[in-house]
């Protein structure tokens, strides 16, 4: 019990204060409202208690000014709790500049992680103390919710689309992580544990495990093993478009509009390529990869057209090696690649 | 004098009327079929609690133990389903409802008497259907169906589930269209709107939610069944759908579900608070308004479940907004029916004893709205315990406490038999305790992170989830108890007479039971105001 007490003030991340300063000022408040309200209930029942079996009691219908006051007077305090958790919601949902990406991707019944650097794991997610993390998130099958008490954040997870959650852990411990949302069978076995690290212990638990290079290199690979580079080559801009300085730019569409060119909509690209199709651009161009490309593949997909841009200065292609040749690329180049887009990651 | 005695006791009433099997299975009486729909709610509620005793058992360890992980999924999703639509949105409309409304507008029956009947075969109907998918071997879904999970992954029975729910919705549209042209046009003379007892100013208000809310629900579910047989693309991303439209369709639907389970309540409660204190219902108008108002509002709050579900933040902000609206009639009406009790003549009988609990209680759950309506708030208690905690406290603290309050302050009436004052007493208070002591722990664990539809969990949320089947064995007693002293009542309660709690409302101006076709003559309404009790003065004098 004392380490629940423990657990239930503890405030892990940097918005977690803030919630507790509000779920103890409601619960003054409540408390206050409730015992008065009980020990009128009470009081009334004893001190109007019926004394002789044929008694009346007052017959008063209305009083304005009463029936006035509270009905304004909850309103107005209503009014302010509308306006702290607004504001809480800003705080918390919002991510601050400068965090740490990294995907996640959930199935029936496990989380995947994939850092920028490379490593995956598995219902654990190991990251720095006071730094903002933030991520982007998807499923493969049905919705889950990614939940982690300690840092007082949650967000759904859904398939067919990316949402996003941030936290700063505050102090290094190991926190649990649940899925909130129920998805089936051992949606109750679908949890975890984050691990908060010094920033220096995380640098090296970053470099103890990285055996397949970074995710943006992964993303290469795919990028040639899917024919993606077969068109969207960098020397021949004829049906396809050039992916260099591509991400989070706005894009004009063929029908005027412009977007943002964002994971989703990246994602989207693989999913349904005819929508959305760029000035310029031709429709049934692009094969849909939808059950060819695995949830996985197009974070990593994604990872690599982040590192091709879009820091101005950076159109060059982010590897020699992947730019070249529209056959697909010498193998040794590959892992120059990943390093230089690893470099550029890391400088965002 | 003895011969007027002896008519009195030879004189028919609705339960004297006819003999046997059939004079109930094809009784149009409303009063009848009211207690049709008295025993097949119990039937469903009993068993809905079963499912919730097994929960709470299994949840006793950290570890699954008693249950398969799968056995306890399908165990919450069955009692979810029994209980919202198979005991709750039935419940104090379906008896209460259906044996007062008559009565209390001085009319000889429903508007359209036959479609009660139907709408009575149509909720067992449904009813058998989801018992049926039970015994198939249940469903797992949760009571909620989320897609694509319902639509795409489950393989239990989630097309015969769906099914028995939309075919009990149409009995729902059924009563409540029936309520609604039966107090528009059955008022005795004199009756105007403002001279009726809040019972059917709630009654109205949770019978328009009843007709314009469930057809939505019908093709919701609709839709989840043609995904299902048909692979549709409508919910399912894979197949081209979006699995938030099901989340908006189906909350359209179920938060006004809420008020329409809790409507009924305040409606009784609303009744018994003038009652035991001898006094008018305080700031009549304000109440009467402010269930209208529930009903409109309650319309435009559904987004509310689904602030962490991917909604834009703008969209949040405006739900959160309303959420907190909505709030304010609700708090009228407490502060209210408290106020009634002032300076009026209380007595502590049993439906005062759950009035008073009823009031704790939904404070506790409409104070724990205001806290899940904050939306930074929500974020952290979304989807845990702490949600469980709160509409339990609003369903079974609010809605199952006023119907028991009901049935035993009306009980003498449908009856004609009292109930025993102290065994009743006794168990009102068993029921109070047992409730704080089975949700108000789940509170904390709601807040400490404890997610719901968790078959194991972490050890440290053990002491908090022993204390909570503690209470819910308690709980158990409390119900238990008022169904075997309310049978044995019906056979050896003494005679109650037509007005034991000397209350005022057309329903005790006549004989207890009452005849078939309720007055002997049609009742003229001659008080300005409803809760009349300056014209009871004489009646209290002759005691």
């Amino acid at each position: 019990m004392t380490a629940n007490v423990l657990l239930f003030w503890e405030a892990a991340s940097s918005v977690a204060g803030e919630v507790n300063a509000f779920f103890v000022c409601m619960l003054i408040l409540c408390t206050v409202v409730a015992v008065g309200i009980a020990s009128f209930l009470i009081y009334c029942a004893i001190r109007y208690h019926r004394k002789a079996e044929n008694e009346l009691g007052s017959q008063t219908r209305y009083n304005i000014p009463a029936e006035t006051l509270w009905t304004v007077v909850p309103f107005v305090l209503f009014i302010g709790m509308f306006i702290w958790g607004a504001k809480m919601y800003f705080d918390i949902v919002r991510p601050p500049d400068n965090t740490i990406n990294m995907y996640v991707v959930a199935k029936q019944w496990m989380w995947k992680v994939q850092h920028p650097e490379g490593q995956r794991e598995i219902n654990e997610l190991h990251i720095p103390a006071g730094r903002a993390v933030k991520l982007t998130m998807t499923s493969e099958d049905v919705i889950h919710s990614f939940f982690v008490p300690a840092f007082r954040t949650k967000q759904d997870v859904l398939p067919g689309r990316y949402t996003t959650i941030w936290f700063a852990a505050q102090k290094p411990g190991k926190y649990h992580l649940f899925c909130a949302q129920y998805c089936g069978t051992s949606h109750s076995g679908m949890i975890g544990w984050i691990y908060v690290m010094n920033p220096r212990e995380y640098q090296a638990w970053l470099t103890e495990g990285a055996a397949e290079g970074s995710l943006a290199s992964t993303g290469e690979k795919y990028f040639h093993q899917f024919g993606c580079a077969n068109c969207h080559n960098f020397t021949n801009q004829g049906r396809c478009p050039d992916l260099r300085n591509l991400y989070m730019r706005p894009v004009q569409l063929t029908t005027g509009q412009t977007v943002l060119a964002d994971d989703s909509y990246i994602r989207e690209k693989l999913r349904d390529p005819d929508a959305q199709i760029p000035w310029g651009f031709a429709s049934n161009v692009m094969p849909n990869f939808t059950g060819i490309v695995s949830e996985d593949q197009i974070v990593a997909l994604i990872s690599y057209i982040k590192a091709l841009g879009p820091a101005p200065g950076t159109l060059e292609p982010a590897s020699p090696g992947a730019a070249p040749g529209p056959y697909g690329a010498q193998p040794a180049a590959g892992a120059t690649g990943a390093t230089k887009a690893k470099s550029q990651l890391e400088t965002r | 004098m003895i011969e007027t005695a002896v008519v009195q006791t030879v004189k028919k009433n609705y339960l004297t009327e006819k003999q046997g099997i059939l004079s109930w299975l094809f009784s149009t009486d409303h009063k009848r079929i009211a207690i049709l729909y008295t025993f097949s709610i119990t039937v469903f509620f009993f068993l809905g609690g079963f499912f919730a005793l097994m929960m709470r058992l299994e949840l006793l360890s950290p570890t699954s133990w008693l249950v398969s992980v799968g056995t306890y999924n399908k165990l919450f999703t069955m009692h979810g389903i029994i209980m919202v639509w198979f005991f709750l949105i039935p419940s104090i409309p379906g008896t209460l409802g259906n044996f007062l409304i008559p009565m209390m507008i001085g009319a000889k029956d429903l508007a359209f008497p036959k479609l009660n009947l139907l709408s009575w075969y149509i909720y067992m109907l449904g009813g058998l259907v989801t018992v049926y998918a039970l015994f198939r071997g249940g469903v797992d879904t949760g009571w909620t169906f989320y897609t694509p999970f319902s639509t795409s992954y489950s393989t239990t029975y989630v097309i015969s589930a769906a099914v028995g729910i939309l075919i009990a919705g149409f009995s729902s549209i059924i009563t409540g269209l029936n309520f609604i042209a039966t107090i528009h046009r059955m008022r005795a003379p004199g009756l105007t709107w403002f001279r009726l007892p809040i019972f059917i100013w709630s009654m109205y208000a949770s019978s328009m939610i009843l007709v314009l809310a469930t057809p939505v629900l019908a093709i919701t579910l609709l839709m989840v069944a043609v995904e299902r047989i048909f692979q549709v693309g409508i919910f399912d991303p894979a197949l081209g759908g979006d699995p938030v439209l099901f989340q908006h369709m189906f909350w359209f639907y179920s938060h006004p579900a809420v008020y329409i389970m809790v409507l009924p309540g305040m409606a009784v409660i609303s009744e018994i608070f003038p009652a035991f204190s001898r006094k008018p219902l305080f700031g009549y108008k304000a109440v009467a308004f402010s269930s209208i108002a529930i009903a409109v509002i309650g319309f435009l709050v559904w987004g509310h479940h689904m602030f962490v579900a991917g909604e834009s933040a703008y969209s949040a902000l405006a739900f959160s907004f309303l959420s907190y609206c909505v709030a304010v009639p609700s708090a009228i009406k407490v502060f209210n029916w408290t106020a009634t009790m002032y300076k009026g003549s209380v007595s502590w009988d049993t439906p005062m004893l759950y009035a008073i609990g009823f009031v704790g209680l939904f404070t506790i759950g409409g104070m724990t709205g205001l806290f899940l309506a904050a939306l930074g708030f929500d974020v952290h208690v979304h989807d845990t315990y702490f949600v469980i905690a709160h509409f339990h406290y609003i369903m079974v603290g609010g809605t199952v406490m006023a119907f028991l309050g009901g049935v035993h302050y009306w009980w003498p009436k449908v009856s004609g038999k009292m109930y025993p004052e102290g065994i009743a007493r006794l168990s009102a208070l068993v029921v109070f305790l047992g409730f704080n002591l089975t949700f108000f722990p789940q509170f904390v664990l709601g807040y400490l992170g404890m997610p719901r539809r968790y078959a194991a969990y972490p050890p440290e949320f053990q002491m908090l989830h022993v204390l909570s089947t503690a209470g819910a064995s308690i709980l158990g007693v409390g119900y238990v108890l008022p169904l075997c002293y309310l049978i044995w009542a019906w056979h050896y309660g003494r005679d109650a007479g037509p007005n034991p709690w000397r209350a005022t409302g057309l329903e005790w101006k006549t004989e207890s039971p009452p005849p078939t076709h309720n007055f002997e003559v049609t009742p003229i309404v001659t008080a300005e105001q409803p809760y009349d009790y300056e014209a009871m003065k004489e009646e209290l004098q002759l005691v």
